[in-house]
Formats: C-alpha cells, structure tokens, sequence
C-alpha cells in the first residue's frame, strides 16, 4: 500500500488515464529542448503513444479495477465513480483525442507550428474530459471542467498570428468563465441546502425525509444548467460557438465539438440524473425540451445561411446538442442510454468532417467555403466519399450511426410521451439535410474549384483520422447493438 | 432461399464499378452492370419458383436492434406481393439497364452512371424484401439517395442539380411522416416487424392505428409524388431518360402504393386513414392530368402523366382494391416505362430535342419507335384489351363501390389521360416534321427492350392476373363485384379522348391553337402548372429562408459576417468590419445573451419548483 491510506491501489488504478494523461503532458515539455529538432513528428508520436496507453488504462480501470461489475465502483472515497458509464465517455474522449492528434500531424507541419505545447495542452484537456466522465462529487466536476477548458481556451487560439483565432480564444475564454461561474454558484447553494457535493449523497437527501426547499434546489440547478448548457453550446448558450468554431484552428474546432462537448454532457447526465433526479419531474421537460427544441431551431435554420464550411459545421453542433437534450429531457435510462449512443456517433461524424475541412482548407486554412469544395470527387474520390459518409450520417440516413442515434433519441422522448418534441425535432432535422446536401451537391457535380485543384495527397497520419471515424460511422449504422449494449448496462448505473 | 443474393448482385455490381469503372473498358462496365441485374432477376425467378408463397418466408440474419423489448431483425422476407415486385422491380430494371448501354453510349461517365443505377436497384431490392418497417425504411431513404445522384448526373445543367435538391428536400418532408409513423408503430405495437405488428392490428383503437395510417400516407406521397408533395417529380424529369424510365416512372416512385398495400391490415381497421389516400389519390389523377393536357416537352408530359397514374395506384388502395392498385403498379411499369425509354428514343433520334413543337411526321422516320410507343398508348389510354384497361378497370369498379362520384372523376380523368397521350402521339409523330435536326433510329441493343416492354403492355394485363394472385394474400378485403356497364363507361372515355386529340391535332389543326386562345386564362393558368411551383416557393421557401436571415442571422449572429449574402464582391470589406466588430460590443452583447438566457432558465425552474411548493 502507498502513503496514505486515503490513497489505496484500487484508487490509483481507476485514475490511471488521467495520471498517464497528465505525465506525459508534463513529459512533453519537458522534452520540447531535447526533440525540437530531431524529428518534427516526435510530438504527435509521444501524445499518440500517451492516448493509446490512457486509452488501455480507461479499459484496465473499468476490468481490472473490479468495476466491470454492475455495482458502483467509487474512487477516493467516492469522489469518482469508475463505472461503465465513465469509461464509455472516458474512451469517447480519449479516441476524439487521438484522431485529433492524427489529423493534426499535417495541419502543424502546414501551418509550421509543430510545437510541444500544441499536444501538451490537447492531452492536459483530455484528463480534465476523463475526470469529468468518472467525477461523482460535484467539486471534482469543477475542476475537470477548468482543466479541459482552460486548455481548450489556449488550443483555440494556438495560431498566435492568426486574428481569429485570437478573437476565438478570447471569447471562449471570457464567455466560458462567465459561464462557468454560474456553475459555481449552483454548487455553493447545493453545499448550503444539503450539506454535501458528493451526488449520491445529494441524491440521497433529497429523497429523504428533509428534503430542502424545492425552490432553492431548483435555483441551484439553473444554475448548473447554465454552466453546462453553455459548454455543450445548447441554446441560450450557444452563442460562443459559431466564433470559436470557425475561428480556431480547424483540428481544434473538431476537438472542442466533440470531446469537451461528449464530456460536459456526461456531467449533465451524472448531475440530473442522479442528484437532481427525485425532484427534477416537474421542470426537467420544460427545461430541457426547451433548450433542445431552442437548439435545433437555430442550429439548423441557421446552418442554412452560412458559406463558410467551418462556421455551418459549429451551428450543426448546435443542433446536434438539441438532439442530444431531447434525450436528457426524456428523463429516463433509455434517454440515457440514447444520448451516449448519439455522442459517439457524433463524434465520429463530426471529427471526421472537420478533418475532412482541415485537408482541403490548405495552408493558413485560406479555402473554407461551400464552394471550395467543389468538384472534389474528381480530384479525390477517396475523400470525397469519406466525407459522404460523415454528411450522410449527419443527415441521419438509415445505416449510418447518425440514423441510429436520431432513433433511439426520438425513440426516447416518444416512450416519455414527449410528443411535441418528436414532432417538431424531426421536422427541424429534415430541414437539415439541405446545407449538408449542398456540400455533396458541390463535390459532385461541379467542376473542381482552385481549393480541390490544389489539395495536396492523403497523408498517412490524415488518411487514418478520416477511415476511422469512417468506419465507425458505418460500424455504428449497420452493428448499433454493440454499443447500445453497453450504454444500456451502464445507462442504469447513473443513479 | 438465399434472399440476400437478390439485392446483393447489384451492389457486388456498384462497388465493382464504381471502384473500378473508371479503369475498365465499356464493354466490361456493361458486363458487370447488366450481368448483376439479369443475375438477380434470373435469382428472383429460381427463387420464386422453390418455395412456397402461400405463407411468409422470412430470412432473419442477424439481430439489427436490441433495446429493451424491441428487437428489430436485418430481415428479409418474400410472400406474393413481395414476388410481384421482385418480378417488376428486376424484370423491367434489366431490359432499362440494356437499353441504357445504348441511350448513355456517348455521354461522359459512363460508368458511374451504371454504378449509381446498380446502387439504385441494391437499395430497391432491400425496400421490396424488407420484412420490417426498418429494413425497408433503409431502402425508401437510399432510392431516394440514388434518385438523387442520378437526377443530378448532367451536372452540367444547373436545373439538374436543383432538380435533385427538391426532390431530396421534398422527399424529407414525406420521411418526416414516415419516421414519425414508425415511431408510433414502436409505441404502440412494441415492434416494427410485419409479422407481429400486423398480426396485433385488429386489437388497437382505431384512433392509433388511423394515426399510423395517415402518418405513413404522408411519407408514401412524398416518395410517391402525391398532393401536396407531387413538385419534385416533374423537375426529376432533368435526368438521363433511362433513370425517368427506371426510378421515376417503374420503380421508386410506386414504392409509396406498395408500402400502403404492404401495411393493409392496418388500413382496413382505420376507413378513415383509407379514405384520405383516396381522396389524395383522385385528386393527384385529376389536377395532374390537367396539367399534362397543355405541356410541350416530351417527358413532362409523361412525368405528369405518370404523377397522374400513381393516384389512380392511390384510388386502389384506398377504396380497398389493394391487389388492383398492385395491379396498376404493374402495368403501367409496363406502359410507362415504354413510353420514357421511346420519348428517349425520340430525343436520341433528334439528338436532345424535347419540345414537340419541333418534332412531327416521324412515325416514317423512326418506325419502331413509333410502333413501340402506340402500343404504350393504347395500354394507358384504358382501350380494351390491352394492359391499361385491365387495371384501370379494377381500380375504377372499386372506387364506384367506395363513392360514385370518384368513379366518374376517375373516368374523367381517363379520358383526358388518352387525349394528352395521343396529343403528344399525334405531335410528335404525325403531321409534318418542324425541326431540323435529321432523324435516326435507335440501335438494337435500344429497340429490343422496348419490343419486349411492348408485348407486355398489350398483353401483360392478360399474361399476369395480378388481383387472382393476390387474393389470398389480402385476406379479410372484401371484392368489389363486376359491373358491364361501368367498363363500358370508361373505355369510351378513352376512345373519346383519342377521338378528340385527333380532331384537335392531325385532323383540323388550328383548333387547338383557337381553343387555347379562346380560353386564354385557364390556359396560362394549367399551362404554368397552376403555378404551384411559385405559390410554394412564395408561401414556403422565401419566409423560412427570410425568416432565418432577418432572426437568425440578423438577430444572434452578428460576430464573423457571413459573405454569402452580399456576395463574394463584399468579401474584401468585411474582413476589415468583422475586426473592427471584434473587440468592441461584442463579447459585451454575448455576454448580455448568456446573462438573459440564465434568467430565463431560472425563472422556468424556479417558477415552477415553487408552483409545486405551493400545490
């Protein structure tokens, strides 16, 4: 046994991603003098290796830690819970990660920004994401939310040079902790109405007999509501995303959509569902089926005006977090269950199209248009018929795991007789298909812009970061049980 | 049975191709396309033959979906309507795959041509086999995929590619419905298999299962070009003919009938879901065919045309003549697609002409041509005994059963179908010729199926007695007795409208000219279409893109302005208005967002957390 007996070994397995994640973060710069100049790729090579080892950590945490088990399987006196439900979002995360890594190989070396700090910080981001997936305290959830964000703040504005990207980090950072600071004080009024942080203690007391006063809990739940809503950009809170989408470096912004966006939802889940959920019947479907019916609307009819790709793809992740708050307003475990599945589709989906961005965009990312992408198909076939399969997933059509993923979700809300929400969420997601047809329109039937023209070859590292998600998109399409299975069994141990 | 070999030959097909196609030579792209087609037809038929369709044969695979009780197969199942299918769906897709080797001989893509057609018919093939709702909802979206890429293949032509963006667009209204009806299957039935949710029909309200009925009546009408959703089939028309022919006239566009006949036993417990697809169905015959009197364009007036006939597919099934309806699936496969693959013969002889007003006199210039299509035209003009008459008949007996005045609508409406075709039989090939163009015919490899499609349209309605072999599959519907005299009835309405297209067109012709001038505002009116088109793009499209531009875009998204508006000469100037705006307001006005937003969120928890304190 170690040091302290607060600290046993079971508890040091359980946190082995976000101590191998955080070594090797710290390794890295130290190292920055040492690899500079020998190889431009050692960075990518050691923050790759660093994610496939917290990646098998994730795993080992989850089978050999005794966790595997259906029972909870708490960390550090219970401040974490490494159950499967952690572990899915902690895996989810940690492979965002590494095809971020993957697709950053050639986006660095374009834009000569090949740095330690670049891998230093997207893996520091990463263990503050896997804290929040297995967090079961609300203080620990505040600090793998700044961890993750204060990395992603600086990530967003890696290119220094770069106006927008500056403008992009700037307001990320001023909103987020704006936005975070509600969060905050949503945790102090928890603190004072129930004497504890810990949520299934939390979920305890306000089961019992003295449950506090339902007024001053529902305040403290805004209140949270607010801090996560605006990191998984849910209307009202999306207005950050556009800007710092768009304006971040295009591997970044495929990051900050899918990992910090799976993670925050993750704590949302953890915090409705297990804290709040005795007392959050009356106001969970309003709330949430507002937001989500809020989002979908803007994200939506607004993707339709837009030309720039990056800025379509940061308003579609807006709808997209709709989809996903219908899940959670559905208040139940298949909506739980549907929500995890819809993340991990999504993540493929979008990375993948990002990546797909970053490719053609070409040096100091000049080419970001609907119309830069013309006549790919011609130039690329390969690419381009990656990039088919991530819009047609985005659409929603059948054997893609965005199909999936939209019917499990409105599947949900239906069974929580959410009819109104069905109804009209589908309707707004047909409206959908049309800004994302409008770039398969391009690619194929329009001859090939200055941007396709000049696109250099599939790199290896590029090559990989597109067949992955490629694959999983259609892996989710045509086998969703195998991760349906999971995120039932672990569906039910978020209570 | 090995059913999963049916749709996979032609998918082995596309991916050969399409990965391929590029490399390989014409004759090998053909090899590989039709060879897949004729394959699985030659499977259908072995198929067919070895088993026995009295009762459902279903091949499960493996377990798609497993979510608490619900369990939802890849499933494929055959019975007899999913034979009669089978049958039209492989039969007439080979003969238009050999025909297009020809019609696409000269154009560029050959082969990505072929293999967008393989895909159709692998997607095609899974919509017909499916033996749950999701299966066959996994072919409804890809035909409509495929119908997409192929009405968007001279991407050349700008209309083309809008053409495909409103069909896609518009189709996702009808899935909308669909979706939504599966959805409600789920809920209420626990499952999506044909099987169980048909076999629990009867016990459900009514109020449920009309609900599903109507739900799935609005995805059938926009796969099926009904009222209000039909916009998209006429423009569709901007693709390669052999994809008119095939898609948009045999195929896709019935799988709208099929997929309401295939739900019957939850029809016939809700007369009031079964009623709206008949009203739907006689109105789209009626307004179509108004429309089809005054087009000049050769395959418009057919796309009307066939708009027109899948609502008398829609009477059918929703008087209760299911196996009628199935029928008219079948035989106007025939005839329709006869009359597209021969338009195309047409506008290959002339080398791209559509208009009929440059066309006339060519029945002595391409006579098969000729001859191929008037067989076409007296099938669907409804003249005893060819194919069209057959069909027609049963679906108007039916509807005089259901409501006497939807027969003599119904009949009506055939007398205006026989006119507007041999309006565009008289245009194009009597009189004298007005273009300048000099005819050839067509090749063999062109002519050969469309003799074959000939000899089924004015047989194939007494070679295939599709309502005998279906009627132990529609157990429980009651069969409408035969009546003389209403056959009578609508076959004069087809000898009429004939009649009169002769007068108008070959025998005095200035009349028409004098009666559409005579009666200029009706004419301008049908002539536009009812300008329904226009009506749409005013009531619908322009509010919801202003709309999203004056609220969305004005009102929230004022950080990066977008170029798209002002276009790319505005560009330039932004840049520079997009970094004065980013310091400044901004972060400020952003900040406002989240702040109002906050209130909100907690004026709704807290409103109501203290609403219940007090109840």
């Amino acid at each position: 046994m170690l040091v302290n007996s607060f600290v046993s070994t079971p508890d040091l397995i359980r946190f082995l991603p976000e101590i191998i994640l955080t070594i090797m973060g710290t390794f890295l710069m130290v190292m920055d003098p040492i690899l500079q100049r020998r190889s431009s790729y050692a960075f990518g090579h050691l923050s790759l290796l660093a994610l496939v080892g917290a990646l098998g950590g994730s795993v080992y945490a989850y089978t050999e830690g005794g966790c595997s088990v259906p029972q909870s399987c708490p960390a550090f006196g219970g401040m974490l819970m490494v159950d499967g439900f952690a572990t899915f979002f902690r895996v989810l995360v940690i492979v965002v990660g590494i095809l971020t890594v993957l697709s950053s190989y050639r986006f660095l070396q374009r834009e000569d920004a090949e740095t330690s700090e670049y891998h230093a910080l997207l893996l520091f981001s990463i263990a503050g994401q896997c804290l929040m997936a297995a967090s079961n305290d609300l203080i620990m959830v505040f600090i793998g939310i700044e961890i993750s964000s204060i990395a992603s703040y600086v990530m967003a504005g890696y290119l220094r040079d770069d106006k927008r990207a500056n403008e992009a980090a700037l307001k990320y950072f001023l909103l987020g902790s704006f936005a975070t600071a509600f969060f905050l004080y949503g945790v102090a009024l928890i603190y004072g109405a129930t004497g504890s942080i810990n949520l299934s203690t939390v979920r305890g007391i306000l089961m019992g007999p003295d449950v506090p006063s339902s007024v001053f809990i529902g305040l403290a739940a805004a209140l949270m509501f607010v801090g996560l809503a605006f990191k998984v950009s849910a209307s009202p809170f999306q207005i950050w995303a556009p800007d710092v989408y768009q304006g971040a470096p295009t591997p970044v912004a495929a990051f900050l959509s899918a990992g910090p966006k799976a993670a925050a939802f993750a704590v949302f889940l953890r915090i409705f569902m297990t804290a709040f959920e005795p007392m959050s019947a009356s106001w969970q479907p309003w709330l949430f089926g507002i937001s989500a019916l809020l989002s979908m609307v803007i994200g939506n009819f607004a993707a339709l005006l837009q030309s720039n790709v990056k800025r379509m793809l940061a308003y579609s992740s807006i709808a997209h977090a709709g989809y996903v708050m219908v899940a959670l307003t559905a208040r139940s475990e298949i909506g739980t269950s549907a929500a995890m599945f819809y993340l991990a589709a999504y993540a493929f989906m979008n990375v993948g199209a990002f990546a797909v961005v970053s490719h053609l965009s070409g040096k100091g990312e000049r080419y970001q248009t609907v119309d830069d992408f013309a006549g790919l198909a011609q130039k690329q076939p390969l690419t381009a018929a990656l990039l088919t399969i991530f819009m047609l997933s985005l659409i929603g059509v059948p054997l893609t795991g965005g199909f999936f993923g939209k019917f499990y979700i409105f599947k949900a809300a239906l069974e929580s007789h959410l009819v109104w929400l069905t109804v009209l969420g589908l309707l707004t997601s047909a409206v959908a298909a049309y800004y994302y047809l409008r770039i398969l329109v391009m690619m194929y039937m329009h001859e090939p812009s200055k941007a396709s023209s000049e696109v250099e070859p599939l790199s290896l590292g590029l090559g990989t970061a597109l067949m992955i998600p490629a694959i999983g998109t259609l892996f989710l399409g045509i086998f969703p049980n195998w991760v349906l299975d999971f995120a039932v069994k672990s569906a039910t141990l978020v209570k | 049975m090995q059913l999963w070999l049916i749709p996979l030959l032609p998918l082995a097909g596309f991916l050969i191709n399409g990965v391929f196609g590029r490399r390989y030579s014409k004759s090998l792209v053909n090899a590989v396309a039709i060879g897949s087609v004729v394959l699985s037809f030659a499977w259908v038929v072995k198929t067919l033959l070895g088993v026995d369709l009295n009762t459902a044969h279903t091949e499960h695979y493996f377990t798609w979906i497993q979510s608490g009780t619900l369990s939802i197969g890849a499933d494929f199942a055959v019975d007899r309507l999913t034979a009669v299918m089978l049958l039209v769906v492989t039969g007439i897709g080979s003969l238009i795959h050999i025909y297009a080797i020809g019609y696409m001989a000269h154009e560029g893509g050959y082969y990505r041509f072929f293999a967008y057609l393989n895909l159709f018919m692998f997607f095609m093939l899974v919509l017909v086999l499916g033996a749950n709702y999701l299966v066959l909802f996994v072919g409804w979206e890809g035909v409509g995929l495929c119908s997409y890429l192929l009405i968007g293949f001279y991407f050349d032509k700008k209309i083309a590619t809008n053409a495909g963006n409103k069909a896609f667009i518009v189709n996702r209204i009808g899935d909308f419905g669909f979706s939504l009806a599966m959805f409600y299957i789920v809920r209420n039935f626990g499952s999506l298999d044909f099987g169980t949710v048909f076999g629990q029909a009867a016990g459900k309200s009514e109020a449920v299962l009309t609900t599903i009925g109507l739900l799935l009546l609005v995805g059938a009408c926009g796969k099926s070009a009904q009222l209000p959703l039909y916009v998209w089939l006429p423009d569709a028309m901007a693709g390669p003919t052999p994809v008119s022919a095939l898609i948009h006239a045999a195929t896709m566009v019935t799988a709208g009938v099929y997929m309401c006949a295939r739900s019957f036993p939850i029809y016939v417990h809700a007369p009031d879901a079964m009623s709206a697809i008949a009203i739907v169905g006689i109105a789209t015959a009626f307004f179509a065919a108004t429309i089809g009197l005054a087009q000049n364009d050769i395959k418009k007036v057919f796309a009307y045309s066939t708009v027109s006939q899948l609502g008398y597919m829609f009477v059918g099934v929703g008087c209760g003549a299911f196996s009628a309806g199935i029928y008219h699936l079948m035989t106007h496969a025939f005839f329709k697609a006869l009359l597209f693959l021969g338009s195309g013969s047409v506008i290959h002889a002339l080398s791209g002409e559509q208009d009929m007003r440059n066309m006339g006199g060519l029945r002595k210039k391409i006579k098969w041509t000729f001859l191929v299509m008037m067989c076409a035209a007296v099938a669907i003009a409804g003249i005893p005994p060819f194919s069209g008459f057959f069909s027609k008949d049963a679906i108007l007996l039916a509807a005089y059963a259901h409501a006497p005045w939807m027969y003599w609508l119904g009949t009506l409406t055939a007398g205006m179908t026989a006119f507007y075709v041999f309006r565009a039989m008289f245009m194009t090939f009597f009189g004298d010729y007005r273009g300048h163009q000099h005819p050839h015919e067509s090749g063999p490899v062109m002519l050969i199926p469309l003799a074959i499609l000939a000899v089924l349209s004015l047989a194939g309605g007494y070679l295939f007695k599709v309502p005998e072999f279906l009627r132990p599959f529609f157990v429980g519907v009651e069969e409408v007795p035969e009546n003389f005299n209403l056959m009578i009835y609508s076959s004069l309405a087809g000898v009429a409208g004939i009649a009169l297209a002769w007068l108008m067109y070959v025998a005095k012709l200035g009349m028409a000219d004098s009666f559409a001038g005579s009666m200029k505002g009706l004419y301008t009116l049908v002539y536009n279409k009812y300008f329904v088109d226009e009506i749409y793009d005013a009531a619908v499209v322009k509010p919801l893109v202003g709309g999203s531009r004056l609220v969305l875009w004005k009102g929230m998204d004022a950080g990066f302005i977008d170029g798209m508006v002002n276009g790319a000469g505005a560009r330039a100037r932004n840049l520079g208005s997009v970094l004065r705006l980013m310091q400044s307001g901004n972060i400020r006005s952003y900040a406002t967002w989240v702040l109002l937003g906050s209130l909100g969120v907690i004026a709704v928890i807290v409103g109501i957390a203290s609403a219940g304190g007090i109840r």
